[in-house]
């Protein structure tokens, strides 16, 4: 009808090409450094015999939730063995551990900064509701003309859509913390960054840790996606399978994710409570040094790192 | 911090011309308020929290700000601490003009000179008790072993030994109150502020934490600003009382002077529901004492004072105007009957006599359990005033006695005048003709 057309899509096209043109050495850079990271994890996780993976899983299930967590960790990646998806499995495993500990890394800071300052906060806003409600695959198109077909575009693209969880929750549990009890750590001289440290960041472990179980969950998510890119492991299965109308490989590659998701989900859950038979041996273990030395002589007591 | 003139070195913490406004232009507020516009005129503006609010607290003194809610309290006592910057104004802390330093420095001086107590506690909630109280010191930079040494004994001190290793949330609120008490005692500075610090204990609790503090002010001298909603609270604690309605202070005083001078009807309203028997002491309702003589003036004399102030009683003073006892009026008849002329045997002690410093709940059992007037008496024994059992109730209930007009005579008396006059007649008679 009318040959009049707002040129958005052309305009973000040569925007991706200029980018493309002009910063390609940084971008060869980030995808020499993701790519390096995730073949490190990747390496780490598929290389060892799978019993080694599955007790090692195992301990970390029985350390977090006990003992009935552990018993169901060794079960389901034993059905990921027996339906032959072990190192696909452990490929999107790397995927989503080097997507989620890139999107932390970015989310967690950018959180605190969006508590810190109101203005930041204001800008960081609208930028993740852009990101949140775009849907994933639009990304994929520029991370490929960016980063070119592999495991690299996938990460990006899982980073991007990952990242706005833990940024938002991050800013939510540090403003959420008593301001009282900020203030005392003010009333006492402590300093900004002495505050965020002591008081702020370990009252806000809890909504910090929900987000950056959510950024873990999306990235999940998105492996399939990012198997359409070439990032291969189980999303490459699901995609094949989707092209070849492979129920069977479906499923068992789908149940392979559901089986990650779990683990992952149930870990990080538990972390974020701080209520873990770790949390607890440690706090123990603590309060009888604290007796037992009662103040008398100088000792380095280690902080619990985990709560 | 030490470099204060020895005039200033008794004034602690000094507020001057305090403004704080919160609005879009907050300067603009307190323009308007100096130019005499009042607080619901700037409304449109913003929020006028705090309004010209000047004061001097000394050493070793505890100063209370006593304000309902929206009053500007809570902003006027961060404001001394510099948790919030004054619009206008200035808060001088030992010496050093807090409004007036770097970010850095006003650290400094939160750390060296002025610590604070919360109204919810404000704990660490994932540190110990011990870790807790040692926070202060921990940011003063002092080594883990010293500190944790150092708050154990201000554990101690507080009343909490044997719980340094428990979390603040095993603990009853008061305890948590004492360990937030604790963390500002052992952080070891001259200045306390307590922000409503026992106002979400239950009574009894608040009771003996409000106690303890004072034990604890006269051990340590610490000088305490104590912000609160509750005027019996304000007037067991405070040494000076500042009250503060809508952002202003509208009264600066003793508590007594606060209860028995109120410089506005919004004050007199306020204090009418004070336990006015704890807060007033017996210098400040007792009366002159009328019915009074010396030992030496005879009983002639005593039985005279008794018929022109028709009382059955009068006070004796010896000769350095010290305070000896009373007469009973059938004790003097019987004296001037006899013509006996020595007072002294016939002086009863069930006077007791009390110190100007008591307060009026104490001396309501003595009150009640004689018919006489409480005699005060001053440490050199010199009888000041006496307090008539209708003064005590009056002052009590808070109801104005004329007194000046009409003197309380108390007891009343027991033999008719005529009886009196007619003895004293007769036996000026025999007199005449011995």
């Amino acid at each position: 009808m009318n040959d009049f057309r707002i040129p958005l899509g052309t305009l973000i096209e040569s925007f991706i090409e200029w980018i493309t043109v002009t910063f390609g050495v940084v971008f060869d850079f980030i995808r020499l450094i993701v790519d390096g990271a995730f073949e490190g994890v990747a390496f780490v996780l598929v290389e060892p015999p799978f019993y080694v993976i599955i007790v090692i899983a195992a301990a970390i299930g029985f350390a977090v939730r006990g003992w009935k967590f552990a018993v169901g960790t060794v079960v389901g990646l034993g059905l990921i063995l027996g339906v032959n998806q072990w190192e696909n499995a452990m490929a999107t495993l790397a995927l989503v551990l080097v997507a989620s500990l890139i999107a932390i890394g970015l989310s967690v800071p950018l959180g605190i900064l969006a508590a810190k300052s109101s203005l930041a906060s204001q800008i960081i806003r609208p930028i993740l509701d852009f990101l949140q409600t775009m849907p994933a695959f639009v990304y994929l198109v520029p991370a490929l003309i960016l980063f070119r077909v592999g495991e690299v575009p996938g990460i990006v693209a899982t980073i991007i859509f990952a990242l706005a969880p833990g940024v938002r929750l991050t800013e939510l549990g540090i403003r959420g913390v008593d301001k009282e009890v900020v203030e005392a750590g003010q009333a006492f001289g402590a300093s900004p960054w002495r505050i965020l440290r002591q008081i702020q960041l370990p009252l806000a472990t809890p909504t910090i840790m929900a987000g950056i179980n959510q950024v873990i969950m999306l990235a999940l998510s998105m492996v399939v996606i990012a198997g359409m890119v070439g990032a291969g492991a189980l999303g490459g299965e699901i995609v094949a399978a989707l092209s070849r109308l492979d129920v069977a490989l479906g499923f068992e590659a789908g149940f392979a994710v559901v089986i990650l998701a779990i683990f992952l989900d149930r870990v990080t859950a538990a972390l974020g409570n701080g209520n873990t038979p770790l949390g607890r041996l440690l706090a123990t273990r603590k309060a009888s040094r604290h007796t037992m030395d009662s103040a008398a002589q100088p000792t380095n007591l280690p902080e619990p790192a985990l709560v | 911090m030490t470099e204060s003139i020895p005039l200033q070195q008794t004034i602690a913490v000094k507020a001057d011309h305090l403004y704080k406004a919160f609005g879009r232009r907050p300067h603009e507020i307190v323009k308007k308020l100096k130019a005499g516009k009042n607080r619901t005129e700037i409304s449109s503006l913003g929020v006028a929290a705090v309004i010209d609010a000047s004061f001097e607290v000394k050493k070793g003194e505890i100063f209370v700000v006593m304000g309902l809610s929206g009053s500007g309290k809570s902003t006027l006592i961060r404001m001394l601490n510099g948790l919030w910057d004054t619009t206008s104004g200035t808060v001088t802390v030992g010496g050093t003009d807090i409004t007036d330093v770097s970010a850095k420095e006003l650290r400094g001086v939160r750390r060296k000179s002025i610590s604070m107590v919360f109204q919810h506690f404000a704990l660490l909630p994932h540190r110990t008790v011990i870790d807790n109280v040692a926070y202060g010191l921990e940011i003063q930079g002092m080594g883990r072993a010293e500190r944790l040494a150092k708050a154990q004994t201000i554990i101690n001190l507080v009343g909490l030994a044997g719980w340094a290793d428990s979390l603040p949330s095993e603990l009853s609120g008061g305890m948590q109150q004492r360990v937030g008490l604790g963390r500002a005692l052992a952080a070891d500075t001259d200045v306390l502020l307590m922000d409503e610090a026992f106002s979400a204990l239950d009574p009894l609790i608040r009771r003996e934490m409000q106690e303890q503090l004072i034990e604890l002010q006269a051990a340590l001298g610490k000088t305490i600003i104590f912000i609160t909603h509750d005027l019996n609270e304000a007037m067991f604690l405070g040494d000076r009382i500042a009250v503060m309605r809508d952002g202003r202070i509208v009264q600066i005083g003793t508590p007594e002077e606060i209860l028995t001078d109120p410089a506005n009807d919004y004050v007199a309203q306020f204090v009418q529901d004070v336990d006015r028997a704890r807060v007033l002491t017996a210098a400040s309702v007792m009366e002159p004492v009328r019915a009074v003589i010396t030992k030496t003036a005879g009983p002639r004399a005593a039985l005279r004072t008794m018929r022109d102030l028709q009382t059955s009683v009068v006070f004796v003073l010896n000769r350095d105007r010290s305070f000896a006892g009373i007469v009973r009026d059938h004790d003097v008849l019987k004296m001037v009957k006899t013509g006996d002329a020595d007072l002294r045997t016939i002086i009863r002690d069930d006077a007791t006599p009390v110190a100007p410093d008591t307060a009026l709940v104490d001396l309501v059992e003595p009150s009640v359990g004689s018919d006489l007037p409480i005699a005060v008496v001053d440490s050199k024994n010199r009888l000041l005033g006496v307090i008539p059992r209708v003064t005590l109730l009056a002052a009590i209930g808070n109801v104005t006695t004329s007194t000046d007009e009409l003197p309380v005579i108390d007891p009343p008396a027991t033999i008719s005048v005529n009886v009196m006059t007619d003895i004293l007649r007769d036996t000026a008679l025999e007199g005449a003709e011995a």
